[in-house]
């Protein structure tokens, strides 16, 4: 009864190749044969609540994540009509009271092999380990939760998102060579918030740094109104070099900036961030990805959309090495040793074989400067500085 | 200490008093929206003379009393005449123009447009886009051959040379190389097209009878991590001895023997070593640094720096005129 229910409202969008990439006449002599097996690829996402924030100023685009997705899939295209390979992407996107396992079911009983899971929390994990599941290569590229990567890693889970302790280690790493290393550490009431500051601890533990005080910042003030009078008391403590804080809806965090009692940067959640991807973000090509995406999505590029474009792409730049379009090929490949995305971030991207997460640098970015790129120099490691970054093979908490 | 080694260079180069050369040096600036002139003679820059938007890529013209010069954020190719060094015309080059390469009947100019994918090729005379085509995500690297029958494109993000027939004027053949695929160049005889990889690390040296990639050369430099080396600009030398790779943030030009493949010595030069071209002689290759803003003079005969040369801001583009 509940499944009929939810059918109706599935959107389900598919998006053709011939639809997304201009073909013009130097062209035709090259099209792809009449019926080539295309390699499909499924993203699914659920609607969510967006709870109501103090900070409102950016509406969240509704089509974050499966934009990235689409226009990976055109950079597919474009290289798959040299060689004869088609690829083509449906996207689901499950109601706010629907159920993404059923969603992914029907994905796998209509022959996906390929999905990118845009999902939040936990959820990953758990598709991960529905028995429908077994067959499929599932991209996580929308849950930042540092247990997908631990205690709820599977087999049959990759990650293009970064997890917090990625992120995190990314900002510590910065401001261990700033020598800002003591810490006054600001956090919501919202669960992921605390698994935020988790890794900012994490983080302050592994580079020598120090969180000097912890402090909550309670759904009781009206920081909006009084912000002036709120922030510079409650920001009074411990000697500190930084604030750091853990808000990731931005409910607070922008209020923070500006109206500490000592003069300090704020970094976190906002302020200073780390990120898999920022708009100020040039280097290495990267501002021809910026602009493609631009034209294309009439936005700017958010982390979400960086994270689906890799799952795309890291399936189209196996496609493109293997010749072959049979998802069992491509699998293997993907998460074997020769595997190496280009994806504008000036080193090639791979996945960790201990648990799945695609190894990337990240940027550690002010709202309209990009300030630096993590890792950073000095931090050494044995195979590469990236795996400096986030939970290292000895570290792993994946037992899969 | 990058200051102490250029003064000491300097010092040294005064001392071996290297012959007067007659070449002139031009280098884009691409953050300065300028074109730096460097007098061969005494290897200072002797004028800056401003051009359009983020000009990158630039080349000769085939009788060399014009340079074209990649004006990227302009989306266009500008037409310089040498002996007044004002802007003759533009020409029209596509979008995003950012490397090109000129037919050897110097008449065809085929364009990489990052932006559009497609390769514009213009009529150089009549100032027209003669035809375009369709190429893979982010063209970048231009070669056209020496006998002018085929002109190839590397495209970024899609990683293979695109093969253009010149006289079909369209694409027949793809060669995948490693990844992000940033400059190609002929060997002197067109039997061997060099590619460099920026991601991948690597060079692809590509047979061009069966257009099948014949030999990958690696680069190793001790107390280089090894995703820093990122090939970019490559330059023959037409005796066939030596192939330059400038290696990025690695910071070094490798030197490669070009008939044994093998990497012979690495030349420590500025920060992100992008592009080179050697003098119209061959004993001297120019190297742009980007991030140190400056241009690595390198002796050929010796395989050492001799001097760096402070230009404008990202030089990018270096030609050479004799």
């Amino acid at each position: 009864m509940r499944f009929n229910l939810w059918l109706p409202s599935l959107m389900q969008i598919s998006l053709l190749a011939g639809g997304l990439c201009a073909s013009p006449a130097a062209l035709s002599q090259e099209a792809a044969p009449a019926d080539p097996s295309a390699i499909r690829i499924a993203y699914l996402t659920q609607e969510v609540e967006h709870p109501p924030a103090l900070s409102n100023l950016d509406e969240p685009p509704a089509d974050e994540g499966l934009a990235g997705a689409t226009l990976a899939l055109a950079d597919n295209n474009s290289t798959g009509r040299f060689l004869k390979q088609r690829f083509e992407l449906e996207a689901v996107t499950v109601p706010i009271d629907g159920d993404p396992a059923q969603a992914l079911r029907e994905l796998a009983a209509a022959g996906h092999r390929l999905v990118v899971l845009d999902l939040p929390g936990e959820t990953p994990g758990a598709l991960a380990r529905l028995p429908e599941a077994a067959n499929l290569l599932l991209f996580n590229a929308g849950s930042t939760d540092d247990s997908l990567r631990n205690a709820l890693c599977a087999p049959n889970l990759l990650h293009t998102a970064p997890d917090r302790a990625m992120l995190a280690d990314g900002l510590a790493q910065y401001l261990a060579v700033k020598r800002w290393t003591k810490w006054l550490l600001i956090v919501g009431t919202r669960p992921e918030d605390r698994l935020y500051a988790a890794a900012v601890k994490r983080a302050a533990k592994r580079f020598g740094a120090e969180v000097v005080e912890e402090k909550t910042w309670s759904e009781d003030h009206d920081a909006r109104r009084t912000a002036q009078a709120e922030m510079p008391v409650f920001t009074q403590g411990k000697r500190h070099d930084v604030v750091i804080v853990a808000d990731e809806i931005g409910d607070f965090g922008d209020y923070v900036m500006y109206r500490t009692w000592e003069p300090r940067p704020v970094a976190g959640t906002q302020g200073l961030v780390p990120t898999n991807w920022h708009r100020t973000h040039e280097a290495w090509g990267s501002a021809q990805l910026q602009s493609r995406f631009k034209a294309a999505a009439q936005r700017t590029m958010l982390p979400r959309d960086y994270a689906a474009w890799a799952a795309v792409r890291a399936v189209g730049e196996a496609a493109t090495r293997t010749g072959s379009t049979a998802a069992a090929t491509l699998t293997a490949y993907i998460r074997g040793p020769d595997f190496a995305l280009a994806a504008f971030k000036g080193v090639p991207l791979s996945f960790r074989s201990w648990d799945g997460q695609l190894r990337q640098p990240v940027l550690v970015a002010a709202d309209r400067s990009l300030v630096s790129v993590s890792p950073q120099d000095g931090f050494l490691h044995p195979k590469t500085e990236l795996d400096t970054l986030g939970h290292d093979q000895p570290e792993t908490g994946c037992r899969r | 200490m990058t200051t102490a080694r250029s003064l000491l260079l300097a010092a040294l180069l005064a001392g071996c008093a290297v012959p007067a050369l007659a070449e002139t040096i031009y280098v884009s600036n691409e953050k300065d929206n300028s074109l730096s002139i460097i007098d061969g003679a005494t290897l200072t820059v002797t004028e800056t003379v401003k051009v359009g938007r983020r000009p990158r890529g630039i080349t000769l013209s085939a009788d060399g009393k014009h340079l074209y010069i990649c004006a990227s954020d302009d989306d266009t190719v500008q037409v310089m005449d040498l002996a007044t060094k004002k802007i003759l015309h533009n020409l029209p080059s596509g979008e995003d123009p950012e490397l090109f390469a000129l037919h050897p009947d110097g008449k065809q100019l085929f364009i990489a447009n990052e932006e559009s994918n497609v390769v514009t090729v213009v009529d150089v005379p009549n100032r027209k886009v003669a035809y375009q085509v369709d190429v893979g995500v982010e063209p970048e690297g231009m070669a056209v051959s020496p006998d002018g029958k085929w002109a190839v494109n590397t495209s970024e993000t899609t990683n293979m040379v695109h093969w253009i027939d010149t006289e079909k004027r369209a694409v027949v053949d793809h060669t995948l190389v490693d990844a992000r695929p940033r400059y190609a160049q002929f060997s002197k005889d067109g039997s061997r097209l060099w590619v460099s990889a920026e991601i991948g690390g690597t060079l692809s040296v590509i047979d061009t009878a069966s257009r099948k990639v014949a030999q990958t050369i690696r680069f190793k430099i001790k107390g280089v991590p090894q995703d820093r080396i990122q090939p970019v600009g490559v330059k023959l030398t037409d005796d066939g001895r030596y192939a330059f790779v400038a290696l990025g943030p690695a910071n070094h030009v490798a030197v490669v023997d070009a008939q044994t493949f093998a990497v012979k010595d690495y030349l420590l030069v500025g920060r992100r070593v992008w592009q080179l071209d050697l003098s119209p002689d061959q004993k001297r290759l120019y190297a742009t640094n980007g991030v140190s803003g400056d241009v690595s003079v390198i002796d050929v005969d010796s395989l050492k720096v001799v001097k760096s040369i402070k230009t404008g801001r990202y030089p990018w583009g270096v030609a050479v005129k004799g």
